[in-house]
């Protein structure tokens, strides 16, 4: 596999480093502590095209490519993984299942909005009952003849409270299965905020990404017009799976950069903090440490880059998938993430566990990485699978 | 007018300092350059000039120019130089060297100064060195201030005897010196930044016989294509980082809190009858305005006292402060640069050293 | 309307600095940059073409590598690069660069509705000699220090900074501007210019492209061409450290010592 990035690639790095630091980083500590959802930054991204980084200018986007994407969520991650995860589902949940599934109707109405920044997305899947858990799928969506009557709610959903487009998975009736069993049959659907009977709840309390708006949503006879159906009726659920798919590449760039704003961080901190009258950095201990972790970080950055790349040849026309790829990279990089940032922190000693350094917010963050998106656990029965069909 | 050869080298005499006026005031970087043109003259043996430009400028100011070391001092005087503008002033002074031809120019460093200064070069076809921070003519004098100042070693390099003017700047941000020479052309041509020369003491003698030629020159509105619509001073106060006798400077330390890091270093100031300064960082990131930057690309200043609050101490800073008496530095990491060029360090951090300083500095002037 | 902008590649003096064992500047060894005043008068220009849709042209002197700076540039919105680059044009001061972009401007062409944009100084040397003399090569009016622009036609009203205030200027186009931090903050790469920018002209203006414009002689430009030599080069003294104190106690005892306060 080559890494080595294209002249364009380099160039899009080099851009968002520097927004990051002069952009995203003044105003991380905040986002955490005041649970701030940073608009001004999403503004500041969609004007340089990080709204909608690898879909082509036909349809609003950038022009660029996944790598580039990859490495948008990876490079504001390092400095503040609330602004990652905004990118990361907004562009992954919402506008490629539009991207991919959409009628050139869908794609002209939402993509130039959503690849500008105009308008947010999200995606909803997760329910109190259910998960990556299909047939535990309550939302159900019944066919009114001219409109979609949407019933039910959906929970944890990134981006939620300031989202204006959302990809909702809904139960649309019942099938029989190869066996002759009753299966729920799912289908996608996008609505607006403004949609009548479509709610956002309360905001979620959480760990880390605190940042980052997650909230309920509730559909109390939420009426929408009958070309909003995504993709085809009753395929909503290999669609979500799909999409998730994506996703995972997003949020395992959200931990690589995670675990290396951590380690940069660490790296500076050891050089300057002095102990027994030398640089900690001059203990055996520290660059062991260090030195594990930076392979560590490194492996996951292969798997992360490998994934982008797969997806990009299957974009390119490539036959298959890359739900594998996606789920190594993202097992791998959130265990780096969490692993690295604890690590991280115990390096920081007791200043690391204070709110003066940004390491104990990053290790916050990092937890989540595990979770979403479908938890590790999710990943490994993905993997596994594979190997063992 | 005999034909202008830039390269006749031997045809120009003569050290000339441009003393800008403003409002009819001349700046007081004039005064610097004419002490230290005084010394080049003497060596060279030769007279001193300043060159005044302006309309109706109060006489009694331009005979002070005397008491600096002027032996001359040509005053052009137009309603078209009441206020700077890049034509009239570099074309009045183009003529002027042209026709009297001087071997060295001094010009101060300001907004105006840097200006004029390239304009006339590029005209005249001469060198000009910006932001001197030290001239010479005077080879065995270079020596002596290479012996201080340099790791050359001076008994064991060779030095061509010339009295060229020898001027020395820092580059790259003041990481390298280098002294420039302008052999081949006339004249010399030198900014130099208000605060770097020291001025000498003003002598009744030499204001009583300075000889004042007022010139008025051949200057049409026509010269003249742009059009000052207005001259505006700033609201706020600027700063006299460059008068003070005690300058309290804040670096990046401050960014975990801006507002209370400033406070402080006022408080400090105030306390030591003092101003603040600010490291570029800072002024960049807009924490103060770029009036209190010290440095290479800010002011050059030499207190009796500087302070310097969580300034890291690129050498870009130090330029601008190293010649302070007494450097008092504050920094929470140990091996930070500014420790190199301190006086006093104190490990430690400034928003707990601040307060107890403050504290102290009040018991002890109460004591006293 | 054209809007020329001169920019300069310069070593991160902020960064890391290399110096080699002779006292000079290990440029190979720095990252470079680009001049940061000089994205102030891209910005300006840039800003100048959002409100008039005039063409944006940026011209750099320098070696071949140069031409990444430009790609990054174009990136940012510029429409076309000029790299100006040859043997000849290598050791020039200030005098003999301005000769060389003076003449590279001349070959683009200066048209009466045209502004000619650049940095106040590079920070490898801070000179802020190279506008102004560009400015007297194409006799065109200059404003430096230029921290607002307005523009109404061909008249423009600028504002200088002075060190203690402002001086508003009318000028007219065609006309040369050097551009200060104050006078904008300049925008970041787009991911969609990034994408575009190999595919915009690029011009490189070599010795034989220049050697009939007037300002081009051997002896005005290059190291031979050049007024300036460097006579001598060296490190800055490094003041002795001083004394490390324990407590503030102790320190303002010492200041007290010796009557410093």
């Amino acid at each position: 596999m080559d890494f080595t990035l294209s002249k364009q690639q380099q160039m899009v790095q080099k851009m968002y480093k520097e927004f990051a630091e002069n952009e995203v980083k003044p105003l991380a500590k905040k986002v955490d502590a005041e649970e701030y959802f940073p608009k001004e930054t999403v503004e500041k991204m969609a004007k340089l095209g990080m709204m909608g980084v690898y879909f082509p200018k036909e349809v609003g986007g950038a022009g660029g490519d996944v790598l580039s994407y990859v490495m948008a969520v990876e490079e504001m991650s390092k400095v503040c993984a609330t602004t990652g995860v905004i990118i990361s589902a907004h562009t992954s949940l919402c506008a490629a299942p539009i991207y991919e599934n959409g009628t050139p109707e869908q794609k002209a109405k939402y993509l130039p909005k959503l690849c500008s920044g105009e308008w947010l997305g999200a995606f909803g899947l997760t329910e109190p009952g259910a998960g990556t858990d299909a047939q535990g799928q309550q939302t159900v969506a019944v066919d009114e003849g001219d409109h979609w009557k949407l019933n039910g709610s959906k929970i944890f959903i990134t981006n939620s409270g300031f989202a204006d487009v959302f990809i909702i998975i809904a139960v649309t009736g019942t099938v029989l299965d190869k066996r002759g069993r009753k299966q729920k049959e799912i289908s996608a659907f996008i609505v607006e905020r403004t949609d009548p009977g479509f709610k956002v709840g309360k905001p979620e309390d959480k760990m880390g990404i605190r940042g980052s708006s997650t909230c309920e949503l509730i559909m109390e006879d939420c009426i929408i017009p009958k070309d909003r159906l995504l993709g085809v009726k009753g395929k909503g659920f290999q669609l979500a799976m799909a999409t998730l798919d994506g996703g995972r590449i997003g949020i395992a760039a959200q931990a690589l950069g995670i675990a290396e704003g951590a380690l940069d961080e660490t790296v500076a901190y050891v050089k300057e903090r002095k102990q027994f009258g030398r640089s900690i950095a001059a203990f055996q201990n520290t660059q062991f440490e260090l030195a594990e972790m930076k392979a560590r970080v490194d492996a996951a950055k292969y798997l992360v880059y490998a994934a982008a790349q797969k997806k990009q040849a299957i974009m390119n026309g490539q036959k298959g998938r890359y739900s594998v790829e996606a789920a190594e990279a993202k097992l791998i990089a959130a265990r780096t993430a969490s692993d690295v940032t604890r690590r991280c922190l115990q390096l920081f000693g007791g200043y690391g566990y204070t709110r003066d350094y940004p390491i104990e917010r990053m290790m916050r963050d990092a937890k989540i990485t595990e979770i979403y998106e479908g938890t590790s656990e999710v990943m490994m029965m993905v993997i596994s699978g594979a190997l063992l069909k | 007018m005999a034909e202008f050869n830039a390269m006749d080298t031997a045809a120009f005499k003569g050290v000339w300092v441009f003393c800008e006026q403003r409002e009819g005031q001349i700046q007081t970087i004039s005064y610097q350059l004419l002490s230290e043109g005084r010394k080049l003259a003497n060596d060279l043996g030769v007279e001193l000039c300043g060159v005044v430009m302006g309309s109706g400028v109060n006489e009694d100011y331009i005979k002070a120019l005397g008491g600096y070391g002027a032996d001359r001092v040509y005053y052009i005087d137009s309603p078209l130089l009441k206020d700077y503008t890049t034509d009239g002033y570099a074309k009045v002074m183009c003529d002027l060297v042209m026709e009297k031809k001087p071997e060295i120019v001094l010009i101060g460093a300001t907004n105006l100064g840097r200006d004029l200064g390239p304009r006339c070069a590029a005209r005249l076809h001469t060198g000009l060195t910006a932001d001197c921070t030290h001239l010479d003519v005077d080879v065995e004098k270079y020596k002596e201030f290479l012996r201080t100042t340099s790791n050359i070693d001076v008994d064991n390099t060779k030095f061509e005897q010339n009295t060229n003017l020898k001027m020395t700047r820092p580059a790259f941000g003041g990481h390298l010196m280098a002294t420039i020479i302008c052999p081949r052309f006339r004249p010399q041509m030198s900014t130099v930044r208000p605060g770097v020369m020291q001025t000498q003491p003003f002598d009744e003698a030499g204001a009583a016989k300075v000889v004042v030629e007022k010139i008025t020159p051949a200057l049409t509105a026509d010269d003249i294509h742009v059009q000052i619509l207005d001259i505006k001073k700033s609201a706020k106060k600027m700063v006299d980082l460059i008068g003070a006798d005690v300058v309290v400077s804040v670096g990046r330390g401050i960014s975990s809190d801006v507002d209370k890091g400033i406070a402080l270093a006022e408080e400090l100031a105030g306390v030591l009858g003092g101003v603040v300064g600010a490291s570029r960082a800072v002024t960049d990131a807009g924490w103060l305005s770029s009036d209190h930057q010290v440095g290479q690309t800010g002011k050059t200043v030499h207190p009796r006292i500087y302070i310097a609050l969580g300034i890291s101490g690129a050498i870009q800073h130090v330029a601008g402060m190293q010649d302070s008496e007494t450097i008092i530095a504050v920094n929470k990491n140990e091996s930070a640069p500014i420790f190199d060029v301190a006086s006093y360090g104190i490990v430690g951090d400034l928003f707990k050293v601040v307060p107890e300083l403050i504290k102290e500095i009040r018991a002890i002037k109460a004591a006293n | 309307m054209k809007a020329i902008v001169c920019v300069k590649q310069v070593p991160d003096t902020q960064g890391k600095v290399a110096v080699k064992a002779d006292g000079t500047m290990d440029r190979a060894a720095m990252a470079t940059i680009t001049n940061p005043d000089d994205l102030n008068a891209v910005e300006a220009a840039l800003q100048l073409k959002d409100a008039t849709g005039c063409e944006v042209i940026v011209v750099t002197m320098g070696p071949a590598p140069a031409e990444g700076m430009l790609r990054e540039l174009m990136a940012r919105g510029a429409d076309r690069g000029v790299l100006v680059s040859a043997r000849e044009f290598g050791g020039s001061d200030t005098f003999a660069t301005s000769q060389i972009l003076a003449a590279a401007v001349n070959k683009i062409g200066v048209g009466p509705d045209d502004i000619v944009f650049c940095g106040r100084q590079a920070i490898d040397g801070d000179t802020a000699q190279v506008g102004p003399q560009i400015a007297e090569k194409l006799h065109l009016p200059q404003v430096t220090y230029v921290t607002d622009i307005q523009k109404n036609g061909n008249d423009l009203v600028v504002k200088r900074q002075l060190e203690d205030g402002y001086m508003e200027i009318k000028v007219q186009t065609p006309c040369l501007l050097t551009c200060i931090k104050e006078l904008n903050t300049p925008r970041y790469m787009s991911i969609s210019g990034i994408f575009e920018c190999y595919d915009k002209p690029l011009d490189v203006f070599d010795y034989n492209t220049l050697k009939d414009d007037p300002l081009i002689e051997a002896d005005t430009i290059g190291l031979k061409g050049s007024p300036t030599n460097v006579y001598k080069s060296f490190a800055p003294p490094v003041k002795g450290a001083g004394m490390m104190v324990e407590s503030v106690d102790q320190l303002v005892g010492l200041l007290n010592d010796k009557h410093l306060i």
